[in-house]
């Protein structure tokens, strides 16, 4: 008895801080992925809408194996492939680095989508009323492509925050890691992944309510 | 660089590879013919019905759609454990991407059902119809037509989300590479080959339903 309530003891309040932490890291990992993420899926989306030969050829196949290949997967194969090239990553820096990659690919036909969604017309009367294509592109396609594709945006945004719970594979201690080590101590599992969940919903569910209702007022 | 690639055990062990493909494939389209049916209900409920059942299937679908997947697993994988039910790795995963597909089905229906006008459903009536087979024969139909790229999508990620299995145990193509690598330690050439098999299923699958598309929507 005396040595197993050493490996079992049950939740305390600075097990919440446990928690708090990881959710942090988790929050942390998401918000780089998802800002460098669409700084790189801008200029992606924009190459794609561009549509020259090399963008439909390699870069709209490139981007696509990054959406029909599992994340984990992805994950698993860039922490082992980097120490064969002689590069030494922590598990946040390859994880950060396949969420990147992977927010670039989907971000990349939220934004075609979002210039595609600018009439031909419209474009037209603009470069004819002699507006450069740059300034084209800044007060007459990005206007109108935010407002069509921005909920799709939130979308992704969120999803890179629920799929950011599996760089936990890589050995990397986000919210559903922390939930984990807390269960293999305290034998609570219900609790405690409630808490873990309760935490992504709060999150995730206020800012796609506000993006529904974003899109509502929108398109009237 | 001086690693050698060693592709020899896995290419001898590529038929448990693609056995383990067809698992993933099975617990997948599983969890999509189910998740279609409690999408559909669900849809209907939310649309049409008040009250307690009503508050039920909305927290089912928000919940779904506003947690990780990874966590629904967890949950009936070890959440459930709480009380006393212990599920084998098999039905973890395939309960598991049932919520989730159902949360999201549910939702791309109730988009369909309000994209089909009010009329349809009192034409359908007053032939002499009664609510099931007017639902059955005119209304569903016309919405699994509008809601068909999205279901495409669904499959989709229920092949990649099946991935998740390795985590809980299920030995599904990911979990499968994961036992092979771990016995030969050719840990990046096993998942390379595996990805490369999850692209062959998503292109698969996404080439037959344009096909199936062809054939069903030809007016």
């Amino acid at each position: 008895m005396e040595s197993t309530s050493i490996f079992f003891t049950s939740f305390k309040t600075t097990d919440l801080w446990f928690l708090a932490e990881a959710a942090y890291r988790t929050l942390l990992i998401s918000g780089i992925s998802i800002s460098l993420g669409t700084a790189l899926g801008l200029i992606f989306g924009w190459l794609l809408h561009e549509g020259r030969l090399i963008s439909t050829f390699i870069l709209s196949p490139f981007l696509d194996i990054f959406r029909s290949v599992p994340l984990i997967i992805q994950l698993v194969l860039a922490y082992n492939f980097a120490p064969i090239i002689g590069l030494n990553i922590d598990p946040f820096g390859s994880g950060a680095i396949v969420l990147t990659i992977y927010t670039t690919a989907l971000v990349a036909n939220v934004v075609r989508g979002g210039i595609d969604a600018v009439g031909i017309p419209m474009r037209r009367a603009a470069r004819s009323l002699g507006m450069t294509y740059w300034q084209d592109m800044i007060y007459v396609v990005s206007p109108i492509g935010i407002r069509a594709v921005f909920p799709a945006w939130v979308g992704v945004a969120l999803g890179v925050m629920k799929d950011s719970a599996l760089v936990s594979v890589l050995g990397y201690v986000e919210l559903l890691r922390a939930s984990q080590i807390l269960i293999t101590r305290t034998q609570e599992p219900f609790l405690i992944l409630a808490l873990a969940g309760a935490f992504y919903f709060a999150l995730s569910f206020p800012i796609a309510r506000f993006s529904e209702r974003l899109e509502k007022r929108w398109s009237q | 660089m001086d690693y050698n690639f060693h592709w020899r055990p896995v290419f001898r062990s590529l038929p448990d590879l693609l056995n383990a493909g067809l698992v993933t494939l099975e617990v997948a389209t599983l969890s999509m013919v189910f998740g279609v049916i409690i999408g559909i209900v669900f849809a209907i409920i939310r649309l049409n019905m008040r009250g307690p059942i009503r508050w039920f299937v909305i927290s089912w679908i928000e919940l779904a759609r506003n947690t990780p997947a990874l966590f629904q697993l967890f949950f009936f994988g070890f959440g459930l454990g709480a009380f006393g039910i212990h599920l084998t790795p098999f039905w973890i995963v395939l309960a598991g991407l049932t919520f989730n597909n159902a949360g999201y089905l549910a939702e791309n229906f109730r988009g369909g059902f309000l994209a089909i006008p009010d009329t349809q459903m009192r034409a359908a009536r007053s032939l002499g119809m009664n609510a099931s087979q007017a639902y059955v024969r005119v209304i569903i139909p016309q919405v699994l037509r509008t809601v068909y790229h999205p279901m495409t999508n669904q499959m989709v990620w229920a092949v990649l989300m099946s991935s998740l299995g390795m985590l809980v145990g299920f030995r599904e193509l990911s979990g499968e590479t994961q036992f092979l690598a771990s016995k030969t330690f050719r840990i990046f050439e096993y998942f390379a080959v595996a990805a490369v098999i999850y692209y062959v299923i998503v292109k698969i699958i996404i080439g037959s339903s344009r096909l199936l598309s062809f054939r069903l929507f030809r007016y």
